[in-house]
């Protein structure tokens, strides 16, 4: 019940972020999510893509450094205090979570998860008020 | 055809110096001033017996020792150590002298780098930098923040303690760093330009 994440290794350097959405963009390769984590010299650009392999397959052949993250993808109403109660059921469980991004739509909340025992962390979400995504 | 410069003997512990046809230097390669044996530095030769067409103080460029004393062999000829660099490529980041070709060493020895780098010094509030650059491995990049900062970390400590004086790493993608024809294609001195 997880979803495929693309993890791309990017140097601060202006410009590097378009190439990316240039080469999804040509190949008809639409971004669902996407959230950056940087350090001074270096980011890892994180994606939820439409067609996940073909986005690794582009990517790689334009030199990126790609990779396959495993994430889990959950939906909850889009209303105060609901992730924080499943946020609450996660650390009750002692589930550590690595990163998180999230972006609404309408009345719901999209949310993508990176723990770091997602099997744990699944079988607690099955007890929360979200739907967890097997796909896109 | 005269004789050879130095032999190395059963002991191999540096390589004798053929001193009634050579006599040995150590210079500092930019002031150019005699350094003691034992000091490292660039190796210069003039020729005793060689008739026509003498060597006066020959700059050989390579960077070594000379070692006085007997050797394990028991004959008491200067000894050269290991060659351990062109003076051409040598740098010289806050008095202390730093070689394109250790820093490759260590890139090498890490199986997380490719074994592309580029030194850039510069100078920065009259202090000099050195920042080293690597390109990460493709099969070593990981999502992991930690993971990768940590990768970054022990080239630092590595570098460290080769170099004497800390470099800063910055880590780059695969196949960004100019692949170089010639050597000394792995530095930038920005110092130079100013
Ligand atoms: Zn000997």
């Amino acid at each position: 019940m997880t979803i495929k994440q693309l993890s791309i290794f990017l140097e601060n350097k202006t410009g590097r972020i378009n190439e990316v959405t240039k080469i999804l963009g040509q190949h008809g390769i639409n971004m669902h999510a996407f959230s950056m984590a940087e350090t001074t010299d270096f980011g890892i650009l994180r994606l939820i893509v439409s067609e996940v392999d073909k986005a690794v397959e582009v990517l790689r052949e334009a030199n990126f450094a790609v990779m396959l993250t495993d994430v889990v993808w959950i939906t909850c109403p889009n209303v105060a205090g609901s992730l924080s109660h499943i946020l609450d059921h996660l650390a009750e469980q002692h589930i550590f979570i690595e990163y998180m991004y999230a972006f609404a739509e309408g009345d719901q909340a999209n949310v993508i998860i990176r723990p770091n025992d997602i099997d744990h962390c699944i079988q607690v979400l099955k007890k929360c008020d979200c739907n967890i995504h097997n796909s896109l | 055809m005269g004789p050879g410069v130095s032999y190395e003997c059963e002991v191999q512990d540096g390589s004798h110096i053929n001193e009634d046809h050579f006599y040995p230097e150590i210079i500092h390669p930019d002031t150019l001033v005699q350094l003691p044996h034992g000091q490292q530095g660039e190796l210069v030769f003039t020729t005793l017996t060689k008739e026509g067409m003498p060597l006066l103080r020959y700059r050989t460029k390579d960077l070594c020792t000379l070692y006085d004393g007997q050797c394990a062999c028991g004959r008491t000829s200067v000894r050269m150590g290991r060659i351990i660099g062109r003076s051409d490529d040598m740098l010289i980041i806050r008095g202390i002298n730093v070689f394109p070709s250790q820093v490759e060493s260590v890139i090498l020895e890490m199986p997380e780098f490719e074994p592309q780098y580029m030194l850039v010094v510069d100078r920065v509030n009259n202090l000099d930098t050195l920042q080293v650059q690597v390109e990460v491995r493709r099969d070593f990049f990981g999502d992991d923040i930690g993971r990768m900062l940590n990768m970054k970390k022990t080239l630092a400590d590595k570098l460290k303690s080769v170099l004497s004086i800390s470099a800063d790493v910055k880590l780059m993608e695969p196949g960004s760093i100019e692949r170089s024809q010639g050597k000394g294609k792995h530095v930038i001195d920005k110092r130079k330009l100013v």
